[in-house]
């Protein structure tokens, strides 16, 4: 077949749609976002009847998704990695319950942080829950990983870890497809104790589960996605995984790399061929992107008897991304540098946008909190995190989805009062809703600034799960129907704005303010379309 | 053959459709590619760029090695200084847009600016909105900029005419033949500049 220019993210989702998948579901995070898009997007998707929409956040997609294995289908969960801590209760538990229709879970890493809060590598997760990895080097084994996944999966009955990183979920290639396979039929799991985790079966389970082991490192030696390459030059062995083996080879694209190399791209590891390196070399050096997930194994707690050059003993940087560069100053090769940045450039960091909603009612709520002073307000994840930056340095914290409803509780309740949450219409549905209903039932003196801009806007205009629905669930929860206040954010409303603003703060109890208006990116593509349909 | 091209920009101003260009006139090639973009946070007004790499033999690293490219193609005067470290200082070209983008208070002068990329060697730098604006198609300045490029990438001219062809296609023959010009006169541009 002929070569197709995809990126990292979509040459999985071409895989998936590709293998059989009848169902793919997620919550959009960079750098992961575009695998699910791309489903949405294709007419192959649609034609196949393939279920795309997004979910509310990771761990009713996770869950769904094990529900569509349960009925013996193939599915797919597509998540950033600090998504896999909202669904870690639901991937670590569907190892000890295994599937039925394979599955597979995308956990998409973005070490040196392009647009996360940290770098966590997934591959811990996988560890500890004892569940097998693939980890792609480049575009064309992340769309075969994706076939191969379906079948480990199918048959050792486990879900299985497609594990990326920033790189090359967002890096153009060439990839060759494969025949298209149809979609499996309804079929229900053999055995109906097999997702019932009542203590007895759980241990039964988990039994199992240590058992498969063997076999699962086994299959990564016989798949062809681990290999050991054998080199004359035994003062040093590489083991390299996923994206960093790309990293040596580009430090010998003109000679073959004289060292004995271990490439990884499949887990548990074959612990046979770590011993033939170890055995054989001087020192092992390794490169892996992320945390030292292997190195800190080889060395152990002691760190005796192997040599091991990696990111521990400064070989490679502790934190942050590799690069060609970091690997050749490991490897002891010649460094390579252009000339240094002049000094007249400046930082250009990222920015609310000229028209953004957020604008107004930010301006609005520094005005109102005036009589206060600083350090009220808790904020989210999204693009209103912007707001922390000049000129309107208007919020306190940014930790994890759902934090800001919460934390603004949790300082009202030491006596911070009043306290401020500020969070996105999306971000409320993923996780701000139960934090709420805390706030509701101990009546907690807060103000919950619900910023409604109809979208998803820091991941590209995704659908929002809230549309329409905010007032209600607030109403439903118990806010007081008074104190739910709608505002328009616009420049001609900022005194009404804030005089709304200053009301609910003074309010001894639950406040929710909505100001809603559309993303402006998401309205100008919405005219440009319609401008375009119009011609 | 390899050619390592940083495209240099702020979030926005389109470097991703240059590369898509590009891209499409080293498929017909049958050459391989590889794209590392940037997505996400920084597409909100920051500085953004892209690594595009092409080669007649497989490529490993989505990212260009320090000091290796041989090309940095930028929309922006000042981001195109951002990625010098990456370019090869003897043998690079920095082909620059010079109207500057300014959307930060501490912007540096102008003159200041210009007068760092007229210390690189190998440089072309052209006033692609101007030159955009002059043929009544201001959202074409990236295409003036990528016909300055053009002369640099040993590629057929030919194809990057395809290549535009192909990917304004369906927006209809007025877009197609707007950027073809546009594509023209940044070519010419590049080539009198190259004379000075």
């Amino acid at each position: 077949m002929k070569k197709v220019i995809l990126l990292g993210d979509e040459a999985i989702a071409q895989g998936a749609i590709d293998a059989g998948m009848s169902g793919i579901f997620a919550y959009p995070g960079t750098p992961s976002t575009e695998i699910t898009e791309f489903v949405q997007q294709s007419k192959e998707a649609k034609e196949k009847g393939i279920r795309s929409k997004w979910s509310a956040n990771e761990k009713t997609a996770y869950e769904a998704a094990l529900g569509m294995s349960y009925a013996g289908k193939r599915t797919m969960c597509c998540m950033k990695h600090v998504g896999v801590n909202v669904a870690a209760d639901a991937y670590v538990n569907s190892g000890i319950t295994g599937v039925n229709g394979g599955f597979i879970f995308v956990a998409a890493d973005d070490p040196s942080m392009h647009s996360s809060q940290n770098e966590q590598d997934s591959r811990f997760y996988a560890k500890f829950a004892l569940l097998p990895v693939l980890e792609p080097s480049n575009q064309q084994e992340a769309y075969d990983m994706v076939r191969y996944g379906y079948e480990l999966s199918e048959r050792t009955k486990l879900p299985v870890m497609l594990r990326i990183t920033t790189r090359l979920a967002h890096s153009r290639s060439g990839v060759v497809r494969k025949e298209g396979l149809a979609q499996n039929g309804l079929k229900l799991p053999e055995n109906a104790n097999q997702f019932v985790l009542l203590p007895a079966v759980a241990r039964r389970n988990y039994n199992q589960l240590i058992g498969k082991q063997a076999d699962l490192e086994k299959a990564g030696m016989e798949s062809g996605f681990n290999q050991y390459i054998d080199g004359d030059d035994k003062s040093l062995g590489i083991i390299a995984s996923g994206i960093a083996y790309n990293y040596l080879m580009e430090n010998f694209k003109d000679e073959k790399c004289p060292y004995p190399v271990l490439k990884i791209s499949q887990y548990p590891l074959p612990t046979q061929w770590i011993a033939k390196l170890v055995d054989s070399c001087e020192k092992i050096l390794v490169l892996e992107e992320g945390m030292p997930v292997i190195e800190e194994q080889l060395r152990g707690i002691l760190n005796r008897d192997v040599k091991v050059l990696g990111r521990l003993d400064g070989a490679l940087n502790r934190a942050g991304e590799l690069n060609p560069n970091l690997v050749a100053k490991a490897l002891g090769k010649k460094d390579t540098c252009g000339v240094p940045i002049p000094e007249l450039v400046t930082p250009r960091p990222p920015k609310l946008c000229d028209g953004c909603p957020h604008i107004d009612s930010y301006n609005a709520l520094n005005e109102a909190l005036q009589p206060y002073g600083k350090g009220r307000v808790f904020s989210d994840i999204g693009c209103y995190t912007l707001g922390f930056l000049p000129p309107y340095y208007a919020i306190y914290s940014c930790v994890d989805m759902g934090a800001s409803v919460t934390m603004a509780k949790g300082a009202a309740d030491a006596g911070l009062v009043p306290a401020v949450a500020v969070i996105g219409d999306s971000t409320f549905t993923h996780s701000g809703i139960t934090g709420l209903l805390d706030c509701v039932n101990d009546k907690a003196p807060v103000t919950i600034i619900i910023l409604d801009n109809e979208t998803t806007a820091m991941t590209g205009g995704q659908s929002s799960s809230a549309q329409g629905k905010i007032e209600r669930i607030c109403e439903g929860l118990g806010v007081e129907k008074e104190h739910i206040r709608i505002v328009k954010p616009l420049r001609k409303n900022h005194e009404e704005m804030v005089k709304i603003m200053a009301e609910e703060l003074a309010y001894d109890g639950v406040s929710v303010i909505i100001p809603r208006r559309e993303c402006i990116q998401t309205l100008n593509k919405r005219m440009r379309e319609k401008f375009a349909e119009k011609k | 053959m390899k050619k390592d091209i940083i495209l240099a920009g702020v979030g926005g101003q389109g470097i991703l459709s240059i590369a898509t260009i590009i891209g499409t006139a080293v498929v017909a090639k049958d050459l391989y590619v590889k794209q590392a973009e940037v997505h996400g946070m920084s597409q909100r007004g920051g500085d953004v760029q892209s690594h595009l790499r092409i080669a007649d033999k497989p490529i490993f690293s989505d990212l260009i090695p320090m000091g290796q490219a041989d090309m940095i193609i930028s929309v922006e005067p000042m981001e195109s200084l951002r990625y010098l470290p990456y370019l090869n200082p003897e043998t690079g070209w920095l082909i620059t847009n010079t109207t500057p983008f300014v959307n930060i208070p501490n912007y540096p002068a102008e003159a200041e600016v210009m007068k760092e990329v007229a210390k690189i060697k190998n440089h072309i730098a052209i006033n692609a909105d101007a030159i955009a604006k002059d043929l009544g198609n201001a959202k074409a300045a990236n295409m003036v900029i990528l016909g300055a490029a053009s002369l640099h990438l040993d590629i057929d001219y030919e194809e990057f005419k395809k290549a535009v062809m192909t990917n304004f296609g369906r927006k209809g023959d007025e877009v197609v033949q707007a950027n073809l010009a546009a594509l023209d006169a940044g070519r010419k541009a590049g080539e009198s500049y190259r004379v000075k």
